[in-house]
């Protein structure tokens, strides 16, 4: 099936992907970005998030990850990284494996603690 | 470890060793699967990483140079510039299997021009940049999307399955285990209650 993309933002970042195909949604809080992804989560297969909305909103994301779509990726905005991607592929690889295995592996040593 | 609650037959003991035996090849499947599933994630996981940084190193740049562009146009213009899409990109999803999990596979196959969606008057030049390289962008977002997707759900399939392995080896198989032992002990009893009660009868006609 041909799927559509989208990313939800705070306003100005997000535009400059509306000229590259992917629809743009505008969100300025958690709250609004939480009210569009309902809605558009059946209709788009890829939605590009931006950190800043998908912090606060990691609980509600959760539920995106039982099915193969829609696929919910969180993208830094125009202000940088904060790193919540890395977090949450480390998150899952200790989940999973039961430790860190990028541990020292990087340049980024950002979960420094140690887990017993 | 409690026993199951079950009569003391060969009947059941028949039925135990049965299950015993499925139980034992299960957790031996089970744990098969764990390990490859944990092969396959590890080499996943570690592409998803490198990937993501690479991209995100460059989203950074792409918004950045946006960010220029937007800083040198009036707002309205520049909405205006970029409400419409240059190109159409259409993105194939379909599923591919990992592990009999169903993760997503997307392809991407741009339609149209890679132009630009508006005239070069419009705009600054630096606008310019910035949509080509978001549109250069754009296949390694989807093949980020794609592979943490990917590595997420098997990373909830790894745990799922872990708890399996662990309910077979600690619970089902001990608990199976003593119950075949105490109806085996329970029959070995019976029989020896028998023998010496006909032991006993044969004294007395004597």
């Amino acid at each position: 099936m041909t799927g559509k993309m989208a990313i939800v933002g705070d306003g100005d970042s997000i535009m400059v992907f509306q000229a590259a195909g992917v629809s743009a949604f505008a969100a300025e809080n958690e709250k609004k970005a939480r009210d569009i992804l309902r809605k558009i989560a059946k209709d788009y297969e890829v939605i590009f998030l931006t950190e800043e909305l998908a912090r606060p909103l990691a609980d509600f994301l959760k539920r995106f990850d039982e099915a193969p779509y829609p696929v919910v990726l969180p993208i830094p905005s125009g202000r940088g990284s904060d790193g919540l991607g890395e977090e949450l592929v480390r998150g899952a690889a200790e989940r999973a494996l039961g430790i860190d295995i990028f541990f020292n592996n990087g340049p980024r040593e950002a979960s420094e603690e140690t887990h017993q | 470890m409690a026993r199951l609650n079950v009569n003391p037959t060969r009947m059941e003991l028949k039925k135990l060793k049965a299950r015993l035996a499925t139980a034992v090849r299960g957790h031996k499947l089970l744990k098969d699967k764990s390990d490859e599933m944990i092969r396959r994630f590890t080499v996943m996981a570690r592409e998803n990483l490198a990937l993501r940084r690479e991209v995100e190193g460059e989203l950074v740049r792409v918004l950045g140079q946006f960010q220029v562009a937007r800083s040198v146009t009036p707002a309205y213009r520049a909405e205006a510039a970029f409400a419409l899409p240059a190109a159409a990109v259409n993105a194939e999803c379909s599923v591919t299997s990992v592990m009999g999990l169903d993760v997503p596979k997307i392809e991407l196959s741009q339609s149209g021009g890679a132009g630009l969606p508006y005239a070069y008057f419009e705009i600054t030049s630096e606008a310019d940049y910035s949509v080509s390289m978001a549109a250069a962008l754009l296949p390694k977002l989807v093949r980020l999307a794609e592979v943490e997707k990917a590595v997420r759900m098997l990373a909830d399939e790894i745990e799922r399955n872990k708890r399996r392995v662990n309910a077979l080896e600690y619970v089902m198989i001990p608990q199976l285990e003593e119950t075949i032992a105490y109806i085996r002990e329970k029959l070995s009893e019976n029989e020896r209650a028998a023998l010496v009660r006909i032991m006993k009868v044969k004294g007395k006609q004597q």
